[in-house]
């Protein structure tokens, strides 16, 4: 509601938040440093890209933007990365429901990038599923850079908030609770 | 004629022991396939009264789509209401607690504090522990789950897994088939679980334990007949 147009001065800035969450996606971190991404990134007309790069060891290339690049800056861990989210105009994650949630609650654009060294790796479902809905994008992240060019921010529906209120009723009849 | 009759005892003795085993047997299948069809019924509560809860956390997004739950839920049904957490996890109990008190200022103060508890149960192995010790921590962790379950005797068993849910609704399946408490056990399978249930839902499923599994997707409850399809709770 009118969250898009408070503050003029927000409206240059255009940031490109990537989170990793608690655990260590290195191939996320090195596909966003790539060349090519940084460029289609710009191109898409965003400016700055804030890597979230939890416990990996691959340490992104500082930049202070300027002339036709993004400036570019990271940070391992913070308590909240709920600010990074709101101010953020695209956000890249990691397939953790609870970022991803997060995420479309705050009705931003998602890239979710599937960490394919996990070995129980059932948070791909979720992802896959979503953006079968046209809720987000899916992709591995050798897939990253083609899915930014082809990606159409405005084709993306929002995602309409869930609803405890089914399971409480069938929850409640069940237990020989009249329905009210 | 002694030498006759201890004979006869002595014949007589596996047949009854046999005898006796094989009733045992079969009344104990009768008993488990008893409690299974009812489990599947509706609870006969016509007084309405209101029914002792059990929650049981685990982290992050579970906990946070449990209380999302339990939120909505009546609480003059649901009373009094037991919250429980693996002992590693203080951030669960946490959120409870700030739930419970947001109550608090709605209605009367003692009353709502009185009706709601927080506990911590053991976990039966940590992350990275070696499988020799967890034998160890294992027979601690079901021995404490045995006694918080003899002293709370819940009605109503809520939880989404993982792990420690296993063990509290185990318990309380076997005070159903022995007649110590009938618990009614739900079991909320994650938002995160489009294609498969998860273990802890698998066996819940499978061993007929839970009485009734909730899944957040359809195609999942297509896969799972005896689920109920309840659509996304976050």
């Amino acid at each position: 509601m009118g969250g898009t147009d408070d503050g003029s001065d927000v409206r240059s800035v255009k940031m490109v938040f990537v989170t990793v969450g608690t655990t260590c996606f290195d191939a996320l971190v090195k596909a966003v440093d790539t060349q090519e991404v940084k460029e289609e990134l710009f191109k898409k007309g965003y400016t700055h890209l804030l890597i979230q790069m939890g416990r990996g060891s691959f340490i992104p290339t500082k930049s202070a933007g300027g002339l036709g690049c993004l400036a570019v800056d990271y940070f391992t861990f913070s308590s909240s990365i709920a600010d990074n989210l709101k101010s953020a105009s695209l956000v890249i994650s990691h397939a953790g429901s609870g970022s991803i949630f997060e995420t479309l609650r705050l009705g931003k654009p998602l890239i979710v990038v599937v960490n394919e060294d996990l070995m129980d790796n059932h948070q791909s479902e979720l992802a896959e599923e979503l953006a079968e809905r046209k809720h987000l994008y899916c992709a591995h992240p050798q897939a990253l850079y083609s899915t930014i060019a082809d990606m159409n921010v405005d084709a993306l529906l929002p995602y309409p908030p869930g609803d405890a209120k089914p399971v409480a009723k069938l929850i409640n009849r069940f237990l020989g609770f009249p329905d009210d | 004629m002694e030498d006759a009759g201890c004979s006869d005892f002595i014949m007589l003795t596996p047949k009854i022991v046999t005898t006796l085993i094989v009733f045992a047997i079969v009344s104990a299948i009768v008993r488990v396939y008893h409690v299974i069809v009812r489990s599947q019924k509706p609870l006969y509560n016509l007084a309405r009264q209101p029914l002792s809860t059990l929650i049981i956390l685990c982290s992050g997004g579970h906990t946070a789509e449990m209380l999302n739950l339990v939120s909505i839920l009546q609480k003059q049904r649901f009373t009094p209401r037991i919250y429980i957490a693996a002992s590693t996890d203080n951030m669960s109990l946490q959120k409870a607690h700030v739930l419970e008190s947001s109550l608090v200022n709605q209605k009367d103060v003692e009353e709502v504090l009185k009706t709601s508890q927080f506990m911590q149960i053991y976990r039966s192995r940590e992350v990275g522990q070696s499988y020799l010790t967890s034998v160890g921590t294992t027979l601690i962790a079901m021995a404490h789950a045995l006694w918080i379950m003899i002293k709370i005797r819940p009605q109503v068993i809520l939880c989404n897994g993982p792990g420690t849910c296993i063990l509290l609704c185990i318990i309380a399946f076997l005070f159903k088939i022995v007649g110590i408490r009938w618990s009614s056990i739900c079991y909320i399978e994650s938002i995160a679980r489009v294609r498969r249930l998860s273990l802890s839902g698998l066996l819940l499923y499978k061993l007929h334990i839970a009485d009734q599994i909730f899944v957040q997707w359809p195609q999942l409850q297509q896969k799972h007949p005896r689920t109920y399809y309840v659509g996304c709770l976050v």
